[in-house]
């Protein structure tokens, strides 16, 4: 019997021939990352085991990428846990502000995580690097204790549900972004519950780095353990120059059993906007009607990388900001962010009447730069539009891609580019 | 274990940011984070809930975000066992890890009203209804995950392993 990617992985680092769904594993790890908001609840429990050092000082990751620059006295006291922690044990990736990033716009920039790997990070949208052919999948904070100190973690092995997205070409403005919401909205908040999404087909093949990212990192919010793209040529360039260490391309069999099979034709999919207050609630552009705006954020650690950046921009050139609305741009690390000075862009955003921030998660959580008041709403390229997910309970935040956030804050209401002139 | 309690009712979908908004993420503080439990999915909920009451839900309960201040909160406002249909899989790993009781039981949900007195039989999975009169199965809890609790929780596993 073949197997898919995601068993491969998992069994490789379960050191077993093969591994079937259901069964239970314990798996050496690559990689065990945490927060400024994860990471100290973990560093507790992780004192409670009593063994003076965790398994790797290489491999265990600190970003305090949440609520930094710290914006209060706790989170500052929650980063100091974080800071005083990677000192005393030396670990090697420790990212300070000044050079942070939000977590999975870095990891992979840095070569942290690379094809093969199997990761657990404390944060749901550790899912992300399943972009480059890696297991990566979020815990909580017990979980990334025990895996400090352990290197390794327990898993079901999940089943897979594979994703084939057919016609070569997106339409235009549609990205990576709006196939991952177009899919959600088809099966789901829930529609891959503890299951393996593997994202595959003609479309994939020609989606850029930046684009498979922004899937992968919303495999969670269809319920997914992870989100999978096999690596090919493309994920190769991207991670050439940035691996300091071996790494392993897994490829699925082509007798490979999955729990589905989902087919879409990219050809039928348009910019999607994801209405209040479940990812799944989405719409095509053409759907939207008027929804007036008083936020644009544009980043995250789903669209805060260079290609979204570049996008934005393109729609907001010779263009101003509507006069009702406050645009924010985050870029999501500082490469990310000397590489958009460099182009320009920065020119455009400022020109154009956009705040811009030194990269944090900020906003996307309701941390801060840029909570909504009661009564507001906002368009987003993030990944969550929960009650309250960006400021007041009582406030709206509708989900889209970088060209339909920066032509909303145009207009001042959810809109198509195209109607940008 | 045994529970029994009064019971809260939820609907489909309740996410980590509706259990403990991040705006409250800025401590780990156990208590701090109880007083803001659920507030966003019932504003009331910390007032009114007591030790030893039980959450009821919908599918899907607990999506979102991997902060494992939910299922602390939870348990330190006192709750003693959360049911529901189908649990999102970071947050059902998060409460076996921290020993928050949780049981998967569509028929029991359904089966249930605000307010209803319920007993719980953890170890064999059966819901009683003490209102109504009635009983439910839960889910079989994984052997595995028996295994956690019988140890206290995933640190006490671990550190028993490590340490041998
Ligand atoms: S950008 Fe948003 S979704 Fe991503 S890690 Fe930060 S808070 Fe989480």
């Amino acid at each position: 019997m073949g197997m898919t990617i995601t068993e491969k992985i998992l069994a490789a680092h379960a050191g077993k021939a093969s591994v079937a769904p259901g069964e239970l594993i314990n798996c050496k790890l690559d990689v065990v990352l945490g927060n400024d908001i994860t990471a100290p609840v973990a560093i507790k429990e992780f004192e409670k085991i009593g063994v003076p050092e965790v398994y790797d000082k290489e491999k265990v990751v600190l970003v305090p990428d949440h609520f930094t620059p710290n914006k209060d006295i706790k989170s500052a006291e929650q980063a100091k846990i974080l800071r005083d922690f990677a000192k005393k044990q030396g670990l090697t990736n420790y990212f300070e502000v000044g050079k942070m990033g939000i977590e999975h716009c870095l990891l992979p920039e840095q070569g942290i995580v690379l094809p093969g790997d199997c990761i657990i990070g404390a944060d749901s949208h550790t899912c992300t690097y399943g972009a480059l052919g890696a297991f990566s999948t979020g815990v909580g904070s017990t979980d990334m204790a025990a895996a400090m100190a352990s290197g390794e973690v327990w898993f079901k092995v999940p089943e897979s549900i594979k994703f084939v997205y057919n016609g070569e070409q997106l339409n235009e403005w549609v990205s990576g972004k709006d196939l991952i919401l177009y899919t959600i909205g088809d099966i789901g908040v829930d529609g891959a519950l503890y299951e393996a999404m593997e994202f595959t087909g003609p479309a994939i093949r020609n989606l850029s780095m930046d684009g498979r990212f922004s899937m992968a990192n919303m495999a969670i919010e269809a319920g997914g353990k992870n989100g999978i793209i096999e690596a090919d040529q493309t994920t190769i360039d991207y991670v050439e120059a940035r691996a300091k260490r071996p790494y392993k391309v897994y490829k699925s069999d082509e007798d490979a059993k999955y729990e589905r099979v989902i087919e879409y034709d990219v050809a039928d999919i348009e910019p999607q906007v994801a209405f209040p207050h479940l990812p799944e609630n989405t719409k095509g552009i053409s759907e939207v009607g008027t929804v007036e705006i008083d936020q644009s954020v544009i980043g995250s650690c789903t669209n805060g990388r260079i290609e979204d950046l570049r996008i934005a921009a393109k729609v907001l050139k010779g263009h101003e900001v509507h006069p009702d609305v406050r645009l924010v741009v985050f870029p999501g690390t500082q490469q990310i962010y000397k590489q958009a000075m460099l182009e320009g862009l920065f020119e455009v955003f400022v020109d154009a009447g956009a705040a811009i921030s030194t990269p944090t998660c900020g906003p996307c959580l309701g941390g801060h730069m840029g909570i909504l008041a009661k009564g507001e709403r906002a368009i987003a390229t993030t990944n969550r539009n929960f009650v309250g997910r960006m400021g007041s309970p009582e406030s709206e935040v509708y989900l889209s891609n970088p060209a339909v956030a920066a032509a909303s804050a145009i207009l001042g209401r959810i809109a198509s580019p195209e109607e940008v002139e | 274990m045994e529970f029994k309690g009064r019971t809260w009712k939820f609907g489909a979908d309740v996410d980590t940011d509706a259990i403990i908004p991040a705006r409250y993420l800025n401590t780990t503080d156990p208590a701090e984070l109880a007083a803001h439990c659920m507030e966003d999915a019932d504003p009331d909920f910390p007032n009114k809930v007591k030790s030893g009451d039980i959450i009821i839900a919908e599918k899907n309960f607990g999506c979102g975000s991997s902060r494992e201040h939910a299922p602390i909160c939870i348990k330190a406002a006192g709750v003693s066992c959360v049911i529901a249909k189908s649990f999102a899989r970071i947050f059902y790993r998060n409460s076996f890890n921290i020993g928050l009781p949780i049981l998967e039981s569509p028929e029991a949900v359904d089966g249930i009203d605000e307010g209803d007195e319920v007993r719980v039989d953890v170890d064999n999975g059966i819901i009683y209804n003490l209102t109504k009169g009635t009983s439910f199965k839960s889910t079989a809890i994984p052997p595995f995950m028996q295994e956690l609790i019988d140890a206290g929780g995933l640190i006490n596993f671990v550190r028993r392993r490590l340490n041998s």
